[in-house]
């Protein structure tokens, strides 16, 4: 009794708590983790996984099948976030059936961690995504749209923290902008903010404020605009900002082979990825930790 | 007992000692990979099971057959006008001028659709309520924009550069040169009067200014019918018990 009075009390007995039952031998483990990152994006709807006879994407795809593998990789790793960067609606019938309901209560039980909102989830109106809110249990993160005057207010924060066996995660969402694009019946008094600046102002928060050891963009702004080099995409949000350390993206249907790597203001790595479309992928991030080591000279080892 | 709050005592400010002597874990290492779900996985057996109902309703009513097609008709089919084109846009002109004609009391003078809407072709056989979903599956829905001729003119221009079969209706007629210049057009067999005001129906994705269609505004008003592309076509084919869509001369191009 004595005993667990003091483990409460002090804060350094905190981090004992969760050495307990490793022993001290235990230790040299204790100074790496591990946290995995998993994404979709753009799975519109794509519930069934492609048929047989379907001419690009035969057999690829499925939420059912989905779930086994992210249950494997949790079972590995219990340090797991499971991320959707937007266009969760509209593609396939269910959608036109059932208003994106189908789509929340999977990913629930899926227990997706965070997603953030693209275009399409807008297909139904602003009110159409706020009836289907019910059936999410997962949160939702969008840094630059302000929806102050309207039904999501209060719903969609502009970032949200994890902690993950000690390491602490803030992701922060980003959406493209509307005008021109959705219907303003659709997103009505949604404000859209300049993506680069609210980035900066963000990776300042979650990086100095809250103190984040990972820093993560959840994106549904685009990878990047071959025709229009300068607008606003992944790729140049990364090298617009520092203190972000993965920008997960969608918008584009991009169908990274692997991550991209791009330098940040400062000349620091930045890893952005997306895994095309219609969940035929899933993307995995592995962060290594470690404690009490000085960061090396040649930075983070990137194996990619 | 002593002993034991020592060790815990002495531990914990090893522990302190290391958190603010290294504050902070430092990343070292990052791999990525992209992993590809196929049938190597094997379906959650609880995920599939809460599927299930869902599918068997949407399939039963997907699968319901609404219409005939007595052939395959596909927007590859022509260079300037195909079956599948016209009868897209002679749909939207008929459902579409039902609601826009009770609200106004004006018709529709002509319907514009976009090659690229085309989603799917219409396969010979039975037409289900699935057809339409393949052939339209976005929610875009009918808009009747009022435009002055020159604005009228401006789209057939647009027309002449955009060597698509993009869909028109059955109003239009429209014939390039061998260099794509427009020799002749007209709409209900009458030249384009520049001052008139015509009533062209789109949908709202292109009158947004959707495939660089620049030339819907300004205008001289909108009027949204509500009314999905995809439920113009269940409704049209609902009507009737065979389709009949056929290629003809309402835009073409001369070669010499």
């Amino acid at each position: 009794m004595k005993r667990r009075q003091f483990l409460q009390k002090s804060t350094a007995a905190t981090a004992l708590v969760g050495l307990s039952g490793l022993g001290l031998q235990s230790f040299e483990t204790y100074t790496t983790k591990k946290i995995t990152i998993l994404h979709t994006n753009d799975v519109h709807s794509h519930i069934d996984p492609f048929g047989p006879d379907h001419k690009k994407n035969p057999n690829k795809g499925g939420v059912a099948r989905r779930a086994t593998l992210v249950d494997r990789i949790r079972k590995e790793n219990p340090n797991t976030l499971l991320l959707d960067a937007g266009d969760i609606f509209q593609g396939t019938p269910y959608f036109n059936y059932y208003g994106g309901e189908l789509e929340f209560k999977l990913m629930s039980m899926l227990k997706y961690d965070l997603v953030t909102i693209g275009n399409h989830d807008f297909d139904n109106g602003i009110d159409g995504l706020y009836a289907q809110l019910p059936h999410a249990k997962f949160d939702f993160v969008s840094a630059n749209y302000d929806f102050s005057n309207t039904v999501l207010d209060t719903h969609v924060k502009p970032y949200k923290t994890f902690v993950k066996n000690g390491i602490k995660i803030g992701v922060f969402g980003l959406g493209i902008q509307l005008e021109g694009l959705v219907d303003k019946k659709m997103y009505k008094e949604t404000i859209y903010h300049n993506p680069v600046e609210i980035a900066q102002d963000m990776s300042r928060i979650l990086k100095e404020d809250e103190k984040c050891d990972l820093v993560i963009c959840l994106s549904h702004i685009g990878y990047y605009y071959k025709n229009s080099p300068n607008r606003v995409c992944d790729l140049n949000l990364a090298k617009a900002t520092k203190d972000i350390d993965l920008i997960i993206g969608g918008h584009t249907h991009t169908f990274l082979p692997k991550p991209t790597i791009e330098k940040n203001s400062v000349g620091k790595n930045v890893l952005v990825n997306q895994v095309g479309a219609y969940g035929l992928y899933l993307g995995k991030i592995d962060f290594y930790f470690e404690k009490g080591k000085a960061p090396k000279a040649e930075g983070t080892t990137i194996l990619v | 007992m002593a002993n034991k709050h020592y060790v815990l005592l002495l531990l914990s400010f090893l522990v302190l000692c290391c958190r603010q002597s290294n504050n902070e874990s430092t990343l070292t290492k990052i791999e990525g990979e992209r992993i590809e779900i196929n049938n190597d996985l094997k379906p959650k057996p609880e995920i599939e099971e809460f599927i299930a109902p869902y599918r068997e309703n949407v399939n039963k009513n997907l699968d319901s057959v609404i219409s005939y097609a007595p052939e395959t008709y596909a927007k590859g089919d022509g260079a300037f006008n195909t079956a599948i084109g016209n009868f897209m846009a002679d749909a939207v002109l008929e459902e579409g001028n039902i609601i826009f004609n009770k609200r106004t009391g004006h018709n529709i003078d002509l319907v514009l659709l976009n090659f690229g809407g085309i989603r799917s072709i219409i396969s010979q056989g039975d037409i289900t309520t699935r057809t339409a979903y393949e052939v339209m599956p976005f929610e875009n829905s009918v808009v009747v924009v009022g435009m002055k001729g020159d604005k009228v003119m401006e789209m057939m221009n647009y027309l002449s550069k955009a060597k698509k079969a993009h869909p028109v209706s059955k109003q239009l007629q429209l014939t390039l040169g061998k260099d794509f210049e427009i020799t002749s057009v007209s709409i209900h067999g009458k030249p384009i009067d520049l001052n008139k005001t015509y009533y062209v129906a789109t949908n709202d994705y292109l009158y947004n200014g959707g495939d660089r269609m620049g030339f819907f505004q300004p205008n001289e008003g909108l009027e949204i019918l509500d009314y999905k592309i995809r439920n113009v076509l269940i409704d049209h084919f609902k009507k009737h018990d065979t389709i009949h869509p056929k290629r003809d001369n309402r835009f073409i191009k001369l070669n010499d």
